[in-house]
């Protein structure tokens, strides 16, 4: 009798660990589909579709990329309301940054296992590799996300999976275990060449991590958003505003996000109905929104920061308007406030 | 067959993607979906997934800092 094709999910991130991963299942057989969660932190996207590099290449998801070159199905599925919870609340802790990878992997695992349970897949597997990312790949870190998504031994990881002792889809004979790898620590080496051997070229090399909470940067501006809003909160706007412009601080109940060429501008310029903002009449300059509450006497000042970012920086005056979200539109005309009295410590 | 619109202007890269599975889940077979949006990354993406839905792209346009493509659900 034939045994009946068994299916399993893919968790394609866009990276090469696990388009490897999902090439390894692939050849022994697996019907696979992947899935992919937007938690709206992830690297691709944002700023792609922002900032106007027009040297730059055409611009693409990763996870649809990778799926297409292994000619499979991917479902992209947005979880960006129920993410909000273990951004704000880790269980676990957060790693170096703002980054809550290991509850992040239990709870994607989680979702992935459902997925598998609705859709009457048999396993799901990851490109974790042992040792690559300090908090949530380590050897001991594994079955904590295996246990608490629920998951247990339905979730596989061919890149390390020999590491390990067998899970079900190994012992039941669906997959070789001889054919999977035993994986471990920083190198990328043995990925690379996999992948030259597989033809894969162009494949995405996210560096420090596949999203945004591992980078200090945006760490910092979330944290300031949350410190200055007195709560841990955010909507898909706040994650995706604290990726544009130049963010500046002179005052602690607003700060200025002001472009830093024109793809941000006009990207901006979507936000100007629900943000106060200031704008550079007499010369090219940048669209600057105001976060917070700007008091009145502080506009002129708010002003001369916006008019040191425009082409009339070294001008003795720069009209500037500014526009409140509900009333009316006043003018200044300013000098723009010199480089030295920036103060470095706005810049968030 | 029927025409449908949907706006995802200012949505950036993949939410024009899943915006458009979501709503092709709704449709019937020979449906045509007109998708508008802004953010560049969905003239690559959206061919993409129709590829590998097995859906048409019938026509893409770009106006004004507005992309509009259309498709049409196939089986
Ligand atoms: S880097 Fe981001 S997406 Fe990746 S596991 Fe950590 S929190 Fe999750």
């Amino acid at each position: 009798m034939t045994q009946p094709i068994r299916k399993a999910v893919s968790l394609l991130s866009g990276g090469l660990d696990s388009l490897l991963a999902t090439k390894l299942i692939l050849d022994q057989g697996i019907h696979v589909e992947a899935i992919n969660f937007y938690t709206g932190f992830c690297h691709s996207g944002h700023t792609s579709g922002i900032r106007n590099n027009k040297k730059s290449k055409p611009k693409r998801n990763d996870a649809l990329w990778s799926a297409e070159q292994l000619g499979i199905k991917l479902h992209i599925i947005d979880i960006v309301d129920d993410y909000k919870d273990i951004v704000i609340n880790p269980k676990y802790g957060y790693g170096q940054n703002i980054n809550p990878c290991l509850d992040c992997k239990i709870f994607m695992v989680k979702k992935a296992f459902e997925w598998m349970h609705e859709n009457d897949f048999d396993f799901i597997f990851t490109g974790e590799v042992v040792g690559q990312r300090p908090k949530s790949q380590r050897k001991e870190t594994m079955p904590i996300v295996s246990k608490r998504s629920g998951a247990e031994d339905r979730l596989l990881r061919p890149l390390c999976a020999k590491l390990f002792e067998p899970t079900l889809p190994e012992r039941e004979g669906w997959i070789d275990r001889d054919k999977l790898l035993n994986l471990s620590g920083r190198s990328r080496k043995p990925q690379i060449a996999m992948a030259k051997d597989y033809n894969f070229e162009d494949f995405a090399q996210p560096s420090g991590g596949c999203c945004v909470l591992t980078d200090p940067s945006y760490s910092i501006k979330l944290q300031d958003m949350w410190q200055t809003r007195g709560e841990k909160n955010y909507d898909l706007d706040d994650i995706i505003l604290l990726k544009v412009g130049r963010h500046l601080r002179p005052n602690p109940n607003y700060k200025l996000i002001i472009g830093r060429e024109e793809g941000e501008n006009n990207f901006m310029e979507g936000y100007r109905k629900q943000f106060p903002h200031m704008r550079i009449q007499s010369h090219v300059g940048p669209l600057s929104l105001i976060e917070g509450d700007i008091p009145d006497d502080d506009l002129e000042y708010a002003a001369s920061i916006c008019a040191r970012f425009s082409a009339g920086r070294n001008d003795p005056t720069v009209t500037v308007t500014y526009h409140p979200v509900d009333g009316y539109v006043q003018e200044f005309v300013i000098t723009p406030m010199p480089t030295d009295d920036i103060n470095q410590a706005w810049y968030i | 067959m029927s025409h449908y619109l949907l706006d995802v202007k200012r949505l950036l890269c993949p939410m024009p993607v899943i915006k458009t599975q979501n709503k092709v889940k709704e449709l019937q077979v020979d449906d045509e979906l007109e998708i508008v949006c802004t953010d560049p990354g969905a003239l690559q993406d959206i061919p993409a997934w129709c590829r590998m839905y097995g859906h048409e792209v019938l026509n893409t346009q770009e106006q004004d800092g507005e992309i509009i493509i259309t498709i049409r659900v196939c089986e």
